[in-house]
């Protein structure tokens, strides 16, 4: 095999979803590179370079590759397929990748295959559908095969590689522009990168309430996330939502507070599952969510939370 | 101006789907079955486009069996002015529905065509990328807000972090959002309006297209289970049992 993997970042720094895609990369066997697309992205570049196991970093920076737009980046990536004649194309599944590489895929006259979780060879992968409700397992007999990868179920390569860089350009497309983005900020770690995240549903009752998990979260530089019902009461933004839909989270400790799973289960469980340990807190007994919890507590959540943050500060 | 709006059917949301024991896939027979939630938003934003007076004529595209007739009715019932379906018994991967959608879409000749992000069965989120490749069109996925105003299509974006607003010229293909709005019921009347509206129908050979696939599905499991682990009795045994993990 020879892979390109498309780099996630910001211009400025690597997202390390990058260093997932590359351990499932490596799992192919063959020559791996690494494309990074962006302008002034110098570090990323250097950062792109130290990831164990990239042979080659592919570096394209020009103005018109700043915000990624998926008509530029299918113009450059189809471009670099053109020299390199890559056996595989990929990227961890992300806003990006999932834009552009369908339309590669389109392109190469291929399938691509979304969100892979195992790879078991050149040509067969693993898949989550029907929300994680079920796992099918595919073969490809395409000449290239498209994919993304979910970052949660490959560890991140280690970062003491040394691979070349290499420049490459493609011409400006101009399908579609750019115009403004609204980001999040916060100093809280992302959801998807938290390795503790502790989780509110409709049990929490009000945006207010979700302060007291802020509170929480804070003692243990832990991320806050949401159920889609209390996503959709209005309880908290749209980007804090696990589950199907919304951010698929693999962390080391998952606390799932006030969230029941009596309704929307499927939904929740797809993007929590694979948390390593889950914490359960529920003033019902009966609610579903303790199926799948490591360690369950019912008691009421705005007795429970306040103590815990109290017990974590002696 | 005209839209095509593309629409699948599918297990409904609410149903807990079922491994077939053989591993041939899930159980579908007897299995309720309702419109994709994600096409269902791209139906309800061209009726309001159409409302505002921006779209003349809405068509509602689907590629299955005969039951898929339902599903564009019922995408006629919310305000879809005719149906095109694309007989096919077989599941199709995304390459080679966008590939039909293309044909179509050459024949009706639309300013813009609007699918659902994701399918909830296959959750592949491609066919709307592939299609805009295939047309040589710009698109705007995960779509959570869409202005038009003449032939400018300004389109606010879901992506990691929060929200992105790009612009592009139509024709173009928008692929809709959880966020970009809420849709409506079909009311009895327009239902019974929905039966007299004209649903053409044609298949993959007479519009030419290869749908052979090259993606095969082996096998079809049920995910490894959760072992449900104890319950403690207090916020102290929790918290002790954390420690004792060095969770915390």
């Amino acid at each position: 095999a020879s892979t390109l993997v498309i780099a996630e970042h910001d211009n400025s720094a690597l997202n390390a979803i990058t260093r997932s895609a590359v351990t499932a990369a490596s799992k192919l066997g063959g020559d791996v590179d690494l494309l990074v697309a962006g302008n002034n992205c110098d570090k990323v570049v250097e950062e792109a370079a130290k990831i164990s196991g990239v042979k080659r970093v592919l570096k394209a920076s020009a103005p018109h590759l700043e915000r990624r737009l998926a008509e530029e980046l299918e113009a450059l990536i189809l471009h670099a397929q053109n020299s390199n004649k890559y056996t595989h194309i990929m990227g961890a599944s992300s806003a990006c990748t999932k834009s552009v590489l369908p339309r590669v895929a389109a392109k190469l006259d291929v399938n691509q295959i979304s969100e892979v979780i195992a790879i078991e060879s050149e040509d067969t992968f693993v898949r989550p559908i029907y929300a994680g409700n079920a796992l099918a397992t595919v073969k490809s007999s395409d000449a290239v095969k498209v994919m993304t990868t979910r970052a949660t179920s490959f560890d991140k390569a280690e970062m003491n590689g040394s691979a070349s860089v290499e420049e490459i350009s493609s011409a400006a497309v101009g399908a579609s522009e750019w115009k403004s983005e609204e980001l999040s900020k916060s100093d809280r770690p992302e959801l998807t990168a938290a390795n503790v995240i502790v989780a509110g549903g409709r049990g929490l009752k009000s945006s207010e309430n979700f302060q007291m998990l802020y509170k929480f979260a804070d003692k243990l530089g832990a991320a806050v996330g949401a159920s889609r019902a209390a996503v959709d009461a209005g309880y908290m933004p749209n980007d804090a939502q696990i589950g199907q839909t919304g951010k698929v989270v693999a962390p080391d400790l998952y606390f799932a507070i006030g969230i029941s799973g009596f309704t929307g289960a499927i939904q929740h469980l797809a993007g929590m599952k694979d948390s390593k340990t889950i914490v359960a807190i529920n003033k019902d007994p009966d609610a579903p969510i303790f199926q799948v919890s490591d360690i369950g507590l019912v008691d009421d959540l705005f007795n429970v939370v306040p103590t815990m943050t109290e017990e974590i500060k002696k | 101006m005209r839209a095509l709006v593309g629409v699948k059917r599918v297990i409904d949301y609410a149903v807990k789907v079922r491994v077939k024991g053989d591993g041939s896939g899930v159980e579908t027979a007897g299995v309720k079955m309702s419109m994709n939630p994600f096409c269902e938003i791209a139906v309800e934003e061209a009726v309001r486009l159409k409302e505002k007076g921006i779209l003349k004529e809405i068509i509602a595209v689907s590629i299955g069996p005969a039951q898929a007739q339902e599903t564009i009715r019922t995408a006629l019932a919310m305000g879809a002015d005719r149906g095109m379906h694309v007989k096919h018994d077989d599941i199709l991967q995304p390459l080679a529905v966008a590939k039909l959608l293309k044909a179509v879409a050459e024949k009706e000749k639309p300013d813009m065509i609007l699918l659902g992000k994701q399918a909830i069965d296959d959750d592949c989120n491609q066919t709307g990328q592939m299609l805009a490749s295939l047309m040589g069109w710009p698109q705007a996925t995960f779509a959570s807000k869409v202005d038009v105003e003449g032939s400018n299509l300004t389109v606010v974006r879901e992506i990691d972090g929060g929200l992105e607003t790009i612009g592009m010229k139509l024709p173009a293909v928008i692929t809709t959002d959880l966020r970009l709005n809420e849709p409506r019921y079909a009311t009895l009347p327009n239902i019974m309006k929905a039966k007299k509206k004209k649903i053409d129908a044609t298949d993959p050979a007479e519009l030419g297209v290869d749908v052979s696939s090259k993606l095969q599905t082996v096998k079809v499991v049920e995910p490894p289970t959760r072992q449900a682990g104890g319950v403690v009795g207090s916020v102290q045994e929790l918290m002790a049992k954390l420690k004792e993990k060095s969770l915390i």
